[in-house]
């Protein structure tokens, strides 16, 4: 089942949580909606679901909200065929496990409801397929949190939606337990197939597990595409910045110093700090800290013209040949940069490798 | 449970920090104090409404319920009650979703209102209904010429209770709906719900101890009210004497024993509801906490 | 018209807003309709008569000394409440809530033959020459009891979710044990205690059943002001009765205005 939202807007009062926002899903994709807190994101999520409405308007294809290209704008949550996974679970507190997978089989009206067996196997095979089969009987408070997803997982999953929403899924969590968690789900997601929207403001829970990213900033989507593209090709200044660590330099870069308000973004794997070999395309740098646990080491830079903080990782063996010591002068190199000047912004992706560091020398 | 235990944990925490133990001396000292004041004000005049019911002994204690008038003053005590608790529950409900569940401008006012009969005195509750239906009240001439009594008669002293007692389930509903907000509620109606279907089985569980401390509340106030109803009664024996009444004009007719054996029966249901209340408030302090802290306000005026 | 995901919004606060209306508002609102009858002359020599001010000077005179007892008080039973462990304590928690629970009436005439003349502590007091019962200080001692549970029950909580960091905080830092009580622990319970102390006050002013027996109801002396007006409906003086209820109520309305400033200003400081 598809999705597909048209020109959403949505006011909160004189808030503005979304501003014209489109949108398609395809079937069986499992997409994130990325952005930091008051992007609109969750806004975005519970107007698909039903649980909120965009603003009306007189114009018939604005705020629209379309499954499978049937308009559902209309359409009351619960008969929308969506499962809604809430950021804190909303589990029923004084049901069991149980009977909070099988409320959506047993609130069905008579003729449609199943019978008592068919809801218990329904519910068991959900108990397996989240893995918590000994725990039916046991009430919500006595569950850990990630237990506690999953429940609320398999109880949106009891109605067979055609459509699963989950807010914030792994927000309330440990560090460790998320990253189980999401493991668990991608392998879920590729067994069942369901069309799936995640909110989250975590860009590498994003990246790691969504076929889709959509970036969303200030109720307006900054950028639609697969992780690999949004992360390698960033839309906008938003998009680098929000995307994992980015150093940012503003002004002095040669060829491409095009006012001089220029802004600059290089990722600190494409900074490379060389010793005694200073080409000329390369800007000085003093060493102001080096982190060395783990696979790579991060160096704490100062560019020495401006004063500008840079950061650097480099590969542990490179770290040691280097031998840094602070306060040490180095020269950096960029492998790739990317360039917004500021306003009127245009995406300049710098590929070719010798190409943007012959162009940056220029002005070093 | 969970409340009960985090109290323990309190203390025994609390029972570590040496650094800011009182002294015992200080302990002893303000422990005494307590319940000194304690004994003074509450004990003794709790205990003296029984010894000076037993002072002529069992059967004279006994013999004051068998008297007619003590009888009817309990059955419309029970009459009032009866209505004004299920109408004010109903009442409470419907704020509490509407107020809980829901934004409005002019929520906050009518939050406010809601409070409005606990900061007014009692005798100004019977007074309004006098003022209204009373033979010179507003539509006192129209309801004498269709001969309805209400001032002076049973509906009176009913509205009057009403009036007093309004906030209290409302009261205790609103702040736990507000804590506990509509996620649960909006989850039931995305796995098809109805709305109904969603009340009655994940909003009313949730709030069912909350309400349950309300109506004991409510219940205590509206058997035991006096002020209010006492200027609406117009105090006809057997007719429109609640309990509260009966006691004072027992009193005032020197039958004094009397007086304190009919009292012992509302002392005695104070005394249930303060238990229960009590239990709920140990056993079931999350599903009450957020409206405890709002109990002082429910007792604002009496 | 916005839309609203959960049913039955309109039909709930409907009803809500039907029997506020006509259970509270509309007879309220009776009140002040009917004092406009009246000359703006007879308003005010019904409201500033002697017997009346007399009235005033023993009702808020009495609940402000009432309330202000229950202050320390208060604070005490919460802070040994919260704080102590000791027998009984359980027992104390819940019998705080007596004067609550307890119909007024019958805290009136337990109270009035306590101080009574022959009463358990009014033949010890009475030889001193402390009169209790039929005095002014026996409706102290009413209003006392009434507005017992407030300080106790608006200071408690807050010094419940008082962290003992702070307190450890301030011991770490060099304070004295009182200093520590007076320039960390008070202050945090001070919003607290004045809606305390605010609420009792406002209980106390409108209190009828517990007092009428134990004041004697002397005009001039022992004559509180919600009585004054039961006694002019009888002599169905309505108006005069409405006059009486007017001022009541704007006192009222003023004392509920500042708790909720108190309490918005208490909120938000705990915010």
């Amino acid at each position: 089942m598809s999705i597909e939202v048209r020109n959403v807007w949505k006011h909160f009062g004189d808030f503005t949580a979304l501003a014209g926002v489109s949108l398609k899903v395809e079937t069986g994709k499992l997409t994130a909606l990325l952005g930091p807190s008051g992007s609109g994101k969750t806004t975005l999520l519970r107007i698909i679901a039903g649980l909120e409405f965009a603003d009306a308007s007189d114009d018939p294809d604005w705020g629209r909200v379309l499954f499978h290209g049937e308009d559902v704008s209309n359409i009351p949550a619960g008969k929308r065929g969506v499962g809604f996974v809430f950021q804190h679970y909303a589990l029923f507190k004084h049901m069991t496990v149980f009977e909070n997978i099988a409320f959506g089989l047993t609130v069905r009206p008579g003729s449609a409801r199943p019978s008592k067996k068919a809801i218990a196997d329904r519910v068991k095979e959900l108990l397996e397929l989240v893995q918590l089969e000994k725990f039916g009987g046991r009430l919500p408070h006595q569950l850990s949190g990630g237990q506690r997803q999953r429940v609320a997982l398999a109880r949106a999953l009891a109605v067979q939606p055609k459509v699963l929403l989950l807010d914030e899924p792994f927000g309330a969590l440990d560090a460790q337990v998320r990253k189980d968690l999401r493991r668990w789900l991608r392998g879920l997601h590729e067994k069942l197939h369901v069309t799936t929207v995640f909110v989250t403001h975590d860009q590498e829970e994003a990246l790691e597990l969504a076929d889709e990213v959509v970036v969303m900033n200030q109720a307006k989507i900054e950028q639609i595409g697969d992780p690999q593209v949004v992360y390698d090709r960033p839309a906008s200044p938003f998009v680098i910045e929000f995307l994992g660590n980015v150093n940012r330099l503003v002004a002095g870069l040669g060829k491409l110093n095009i006012s001089n308000k220029d802004v600059l973004y290089v990722r600190p794997h494409d900074v490379e700090i060389r010793r005694d070999h200073a080409p000329e395309h390369s800007l000085r740098a003093r060493v102001l800290h080096v982190f060395s646990a783990g696979n790579y080491g991060r160096v704490t830079l100062q560019r020495l013209t401006t004063g500008e903080p840079l950061e650097a990782e480099v590969p542990r063996d490179q770290l040691r040949s280097l031998n840094l010591q602070q306060g040490d002068e180095v020269f950096v190199v960029f492998r790739h940069v990317r360039l917004f000047p500021k306003g009127q912004f245009y995406e300049t992706d710098v590929k070719d490798e010798t190409a943007t560091e012959a162009d940056i020398s220029g002005g070093i | 449970m969970a409340g009960h235990a985090s109290t323990l944990t309190y203390v025994a925490q609390h029972h570590r920090r040496r650094s800011i133990e009182d002294p015992l001396w200080l302990k002893v000292l303000l422990i005494a104090i307590a319940v000194g004041f304690v004994s003074l004000f509450l004990v003794v005049p709790l205990l003296s409404v029984f010894v000076e019911a037993l002072r002529k002994g069992v059967g004279a204690y006994f013999s004051a319920f068998v008297d007619p008038d003590t009888k009817s003053a309990v059955k419309l005590t029970l009459l009032a009650a009866a209505i004004a608790v299920p109408a004010n529950l109903v009442f409470g409900l419907a704020a509490s979703w509407a107020i809980a569940k829901f934004e409005f401008p002019g929520k906050s006012i009518l939050t406010t209102l809601i409070d409005l009969p606990f900061a007014v005195s009692p005798v100004i509750s019977g007074l309004v209904y006098v003022l209204l239906f009373g033979a010179q009240g507003w539509w006192g001439p129209w309801l004498m010429d269709h001969d309805i009594r209400i001032i002076f008669a049973v509906p009176g002293i009913v509205l009057a209770t009403v009036f007093v007692t309004f906030p209290f389930v409302a009261r205790e509903l609103i702040p736990l709906m507000q804590a506990q907000g509509k996620d649960e509620e909006l989850a039931a109606l995305t796995l098809g719900a109805s709305g109904w279907q969603t009340f009655r089985r994940v909003t009313l569980p949730n709030v069912k101890w909350a309400l349950f401390y309300g109506v004991i509340l409510c219940n205590a106030r509206a058997m035991g009210e006096f002020g209010a109803v006492s200027v609406v009664s117009g105090h006809i024996r057997g007719e429109t004497n609640t309990v509260p009444l009966h006691v004072e004009i027992l009193y005032n007719e020197y039958q004094t024993q009397a007086a304190f054996a009919v009292a012992s029966l509302l002392t005695v249901l104070a005394l249930v509801t303060l238990v229960l209340k009590s239990l709920i408030e140990w056993k079931h302090a999350k599903s009450v906490a957020a409206a405890s802290a709002s109990t002082t306000r429910q007792f604002a005026t009496k | 018209m916005q839309r609203r995901v959960l049913p039955g919004f309109g039909l709930t606060l409907g009803f809500a807003l039907m029997y506020l209306g006509l259970i509270i508002l509309l007879p309220l609102a009776a009140t002040f309709v009917k004092t406009a009858g009246l000359s703006w002359e007879q308003f005010w020599s019904t409201v500033t008569s002697p017997r009346v001010v007399a009235s005033y000077k023993l009702t808020f005179g009495t609940s402000f000394y009432a309330a202000l007892f229950n202050v320390p008080m208060g604070v005490i039973l919460a802070w040994v409440l919260v704080r102590y462990q000791f027998p009984g304590r359980r027992f104390m928690d819940a019998l705080v809530d007596l004067p609550f629970a307890l119909p007024t009436a019958v805290a009136g005439i337990a109270l009035t033959s306590i101080y009574a003349k022959t009463g358990w502590f009014g033949q010890w007091l009475e030889p001193m020459g402390i009169k209790v019962a039929y005095t002014q200080v026996g409706v102290w001692v009413a209003l006392t009891f009434i507005g017992l549970p407030f300080v106790v029950r608006t200071v408690q909580p807050i010094l419940e979710e008082l962290e003992p960091e702070l307190e450890e905080a301030a011991a770490t830092l060099g304070a004295t044990r009182l200093q520590t009580i007076r320039r960390v622990v008070i202050p945090a319970l001070l919003p607290a205690i004045i809606t305390g102390f605010a609420l009792a006050f406002a209980r106390a002013v409108g209190e009828y059943g517990s007092v009428v027996f134990i004041s004697g109801n002397m005009p001039m002396k022992t004559e509180i002001t919600p009585l004054l007006i039961i006694t002019k409906l009888e002599q169905y003086d309505y108006a005069g009765a409405t006059a009486l209820a007017v001022v009541m109520l704007l006192v009222s309305f003023a004392l509920l205005l500042v708790i909720q400033l108190v309490q918005r200003y208490l909120f938000r400081s705990r915010a």
